[in-house]
This record gives structure tokens, sequence and C-alpha cells, in this order.
């Protein structure tokens, strides 16, 4: 079972309810494995002190040139295919600009002198831990690079296995949202009361649409606002998951990383509301699979 | 001319809430170099246009890059395209997975039926627009593209092409959440950074990252402390923080539900609540454009 928390719009609440949820499941005696899929700015382990017992580095295979084979000024085959602009020649000799170049190996395939070899470029970290009864799987971008989704993809890929996994997406709809939701069996959005929450809330909604993803939207500091999410969702007809009301108090725990299901216990019953919700919906989803193929 | 790019990591410690107080005043001020050109470049979550109901002048088609396109009456089913391909955008039926697909050629390069082709992406859309805190660009990305770093590299470069022939000095850029591709986009030619940041431990683990990546490009940072009573501890962390740092704070802000009315209301800050705000804005302005 794959849970996807997503939102569009950044500062929302998508970690406060992806933390809090995992732990709803791990009390439970549910084993649980937490993915922070936001790799640029992970901050799962701030609710949930993580012990990393893995560190792994994330590659990007990318290109080497042996001048000595290359051609020289007779041959662009590499200059003229990369569509990156990740090549040029300078003084004679092939020049690669690591960080344009998305390692997709063409220049190796069409270089007629083999002068092509492979190297790595480093996109970050991918780690593994656990946090109490809570595994803990996480990457973190090297500072300056820009690609993200391939370390998006290898976190997911580490905690495959899992039977219930928790994925904190990253905020926006470009390409690392995608990389972070597809696959899930449903995506929990986040949505906050005010303009900006849900003029982002509808670009998110039109993405899982588009990847024809299970989804429903839980409204965060409910209250703060108006109810203008409100008549979307209903407008819509998007499953209205749970509202959690905002308060100063619960804003100030979550500052200090304090986990809000422990100290509030409204908050608590809201999302083990949503968290039962989420699930019974992905069973009968997976039951109605079930029963088509046996007819 | 001179490029200050609102940042801050985390997304919603309020980076478009500043920008537009910000433009607001600085449309009214009389400092030399006349009122910043406006950009936003959070183009797949924008919102600014919010605050500020642009009023569109220019429309343009952002072309991303390119995408492959497999024409199945000529494919031959031979596999080699989904070897090749290192992004896994084949599917097993032979049709390319736009999402996944990055447009390197690679497939159009080894199919010996000549059915994979490229051709161009539409990716977004941006503008040029007139506002009422004076000229904006802004963009739309379409859901899930890839290239938002050079939709952001496109819309900066309209802004500064709108600044030298308005002889404008200043570019006010509302920036991303994150550290990765737009975020870097919108640092080419940044002066300053200005990053908002609010006291809690996330938003402080987060600014740090965008600090580190400001000094990789080399450069200078200052600050606005959000949401500064949410939390004191906090704020004297961050406050010690860019002391230690060097960076400029410029301003405190308390945590107000004025900046919720606003935005609900179609308004900065310091148009809905002057009495409180529109002089703070100015100063932090002047000293901005000073910097």
């Amino acid at each position: 079972m794959k849970i996807a928390i997503a939102s569009g719009k950044g500062g929302t609440g998508k970690t406060m309810v992806a933390v809090n949820l995992a732990v709803l499941a791990a009390e439970a005696g549910q084993q649980v494995v937490f993915a922070d899929c936001d790799v640029e700015e992970p901050n799962a382990h701030v609710f949930l002190p993580t012990v990393w017992e893995r560190e792994d580095k994330a590659l990007l295979p990318i290109p080497r040139f042996d001048q000595n084979r290359c051609l020289g000024e007779s041959c662009r085959a590499c200059l003229d295919l990369c569509r990156f602009k990740a090549l040029i020649r300078m003084a004679g000799e092939i020049m690669l600009f690591p960080e344009m170049c998305h390692g997709c190996g063409l220049c190796k395939l069409a270089c007629p002198a083999g002068a092509v070899a492979d190297d790595v470029r480093e996109l970050g970290v991918v780690r593994q831990g656990v946090s109490g009864g809570i595994r803990m799987a996480g990457g973190l971008s090297r500072v300056g690079e820009a690609m993200s989704t391939p370390l998006i993809k290898a976190v997911k890929q580490s905690a495959n296995d899992a039977p219930l996994q928790i994925w904190d997406c990253p905020p926006g709809t470009a390409c690392p949202v995608i990389a972070a939701v597809s696959g899930a069996d449903y995506v929990i959005l986040v949505a906050e009361p005010t303009a900006f929450g849900l003029h982002d809330l509808n670009l998110a909604v039109e993405l899982v649409r588009a990847l024809g993803l299970p989804h429903g939207v839980v409204i965060n500091r409910d209250g703060m606002g108006d109810d203008r999410v409100l008549s979307y969702l209903e407008r819509e007809g998007i499953a209205l998951l749970g509202r959690i009301p905002g308060s100063l108090e619960a804003a100030r725990a979550s500052a200090r990383g304090g986990l809000l299901v422990r100290t509030f216990p409204e908050i608590r019953a809201v999302l083990e509301t949503v968290l039962a919700t989420v699930q019974e919906r992905i069973r009968a989803s997976a039951g109605q699979g079930e029963a088509a193929c046996a007819r | 001319m001179r490029e200050i790019v609102v940042l801050s990591g985390k997304g919603g410690t309020g980076k478009t809430s500043v920008t537009a107080a910000l433009a607001v005043c600085a449309a009214k001020s009389e400092l030399p170099g006349g009122p910043p050109v406006l950009a936003d470049c959070d183009v797949d979550a924008a919102d600014l246009h919010l605050v500020l109901a642009p009023a569109v002048l220019e429309r343009h088609e952002f072309i991303g890059g390119d995408k492959a396109a497999i024409d199945a009456a000529v494919c031959q089913s031979c596999g080699l395209c989904r070897e090749a391909c290192r992004f896994g955008a084949i599917d097993e039926a032979f049709q390319v997975v736009e999402a996944s697909c990055e447009g390197c050629g690679v497939c159009a390069y080894v199919c010996p039926a000549g059915a994979a082709t490229l051709g161009p992406r539409m990716s977004g859309d941006w503008f040029l627009s007139e506002t009422r805190a004076g000229i904006m660009v802004h963009a739309a990305l379409r859901m899930g593209e890839e290239n938002s770093g050079k939709l952001v590299s496109t819309v900066k470069k309209a802004a500064r092409a709108e600044a030298e022939r308005l002889g404008r000095d200043i570019l006010l850029v509302d920036g991303s959440p994150g550290i990765g591709c737009p975020v870097i986009a919108s640092l080419g030619g940044a002066s300053t950074v200005l990053m908002v940041a609010e006291p809690t431990l996330s938003a402080v683990h987060d600014l740090k990252r965008v600090h580190a990546l400001a000094r990789h490009f080399g450069i200078p940072c200052a600050a606005i402390l959000n949401k500064a009573d949410l939390c004191p501890e906090l704020t004297r962390e961050l406050a010690a923080f860019c002391g230690e740092s060097g960076i400029a704070v410029l301003g405190e802000l308390p945590y107000d539900p004025a900046f919720v009315a606003a935005q609900l209301a179609g308004q900065s800050v310091a148009e809905y609540a002057p009495e409180r705000y529109e002089g703070l804005f100015s100063e932090i302005w002047r000293r901005l454009a000073a910097s």
C-alpha cells in the first residue's frame, strides 16, 4: 500500500500530515516505511529523529572523452547530436559541461571511434535508517545539483518491498512531483484554505487526474481562511478526507518538530479517520481489481 | 542591472506575500532607478498574479525542448529503442511515456525503421503583463513538464529586456521552493538573494541549504524573519545564524492573520493593513535597493 502526500503549494503541511500518519500506522502495529521524496529540502527527520544506518551515493552516468581516440575536427557526431548543450570543442578537445548532461548516452552510441567511456556525476545521497518503529528512506541532493528525479526514484526503490509506504512528496507540479507520486495507490493532497492554497490545489488536482491516480484532500489550518476550497471540492466531486483545525498552539508545536497526534486529541482523531478512509479505499479498489480479474 | 531573488528553501514561509508587498511599496517609492520590473519565477505553482492581478499585454508559447514520438505504423517492435533509452520512457507497446521522456534523441538515433522522431514540446506559456505595481513577467508551466529551469531563464531574460527598455535598474524575482532546477535557474545573474525565513525547525534546516546554494554561486544574502513571534527561540537561532553568516537581517514580521486576509482580498499586506506594513516594507525596500 503506497500512500503519497502532495500539495502543489509549499508549506501547506505535507510533512506534518505524512509523519503523523506514519506514527498512527506504526502505533496500530502496521509495518511502515516512510520515504521522504523531497530530496532538495527533506524535513521528515525533524519530526521523526532518524538514525541513518546506510548511505549510498546516487550517481548519474555521464560520458568521459578519450581525446587520443577522438577523430578531431573531421567528426562532429557527438557535438551535433547532444540536445542539452553539454558538449563543446575547445582547443581541439571535446569538453563536457557535466551539470548540463542528462546522462542519455547518445554521445557514446554515436561516437564512431569509441572515444566515449563512462564516468559518473554525484547527484546526492540515498539513505536508510530507523526512527522508533518506523523504517526511514530518504535522499539529500548535492547543493548545486539541478537534477533531482533520479534521486527521488532511487529513494522510492529503496522502500520498494514494504507493505505500507508513506511517500512525502516535494511541492510544485513539475517533474520531481511526477517522479514522486507515480505508482502511488492513493494521493493525499494537503491544502490550506487561502487564495494561494486553492490555486495551487487546483494545479495538483489536474496533475493527479492526468496521471490517473486516486486522490482526496485534507484541509490543513482549517478556519484560517475562507470556504473557497470547500466549495471547489464539492463542485469538482473530490473527496474531502478531513479538516485539521488551525491553531496557534498546533503551529507552535509543529514548528519545534512536535508530533501533533501525540498532543492534540482532536487532530489525532481527524488523522485516524484519514488513515482508515484511505486504507479502506485502497483495499476496496484492489478488491475490485481482483474481482474483475476473476471474471 | 541588479537582480533580487526571493527564496526560502521551504515552501509557505511567505515568499510571495513578501514579494507582493515589496513590489507595491517599491512602485510608490521615489528611489533612483525607478520601480523594479517583476518576475514570477515560481513557474510550476505561480501565485504572485493572484495578488497583483496582471493585465496580460503579450502571451508567448514556451517550447521546453523536444519529445519523442513513435509511429506505430512504421515501428517493427525490434526493441532497440527500449533497450537504449535510459529514462524508461518507452513502454511495452513501444509508445513514448511523455512524463519520462527527456527528449534526448537516443530512440530516433537507434531506430532502424525511422519510426521514432523528435518534435517540439509545448511546455507552457509566458506572459508580459502590466500590474498596479508595474511591469511583470510571469509564466505557467504545463503540469508535469520538464524544463522548469529553462522557463525560469526565459522569464528572467524577458524581464531583463523589459527593464532595459524602460531604463529600470532592478529586477525583483519571486522564486520557487527547494534548491533544485528552477531555483538554480533563478540565480543566474542574481545580485542578492532575499531569504524569507520562518522560525520552524524545518524552515531553519531548509534555509541553511539555500544559503549554501547562494554561497556555491557566490551571491550575497539578506533575510526577512517572518512569523517571528511564532517561536521566539527559533527566531533568535535564525538571527544568530544570519549574524554568523554575514546575512543582513532587513526586518522582522509578526505571525499575523492579516497576511491571509490580504491574500483572500487580492491585496498585498501593505495595501490591506497599510498602517502596520506600508512603512515597514518601504523601509525594507529602501535598504534592499541600496544594498
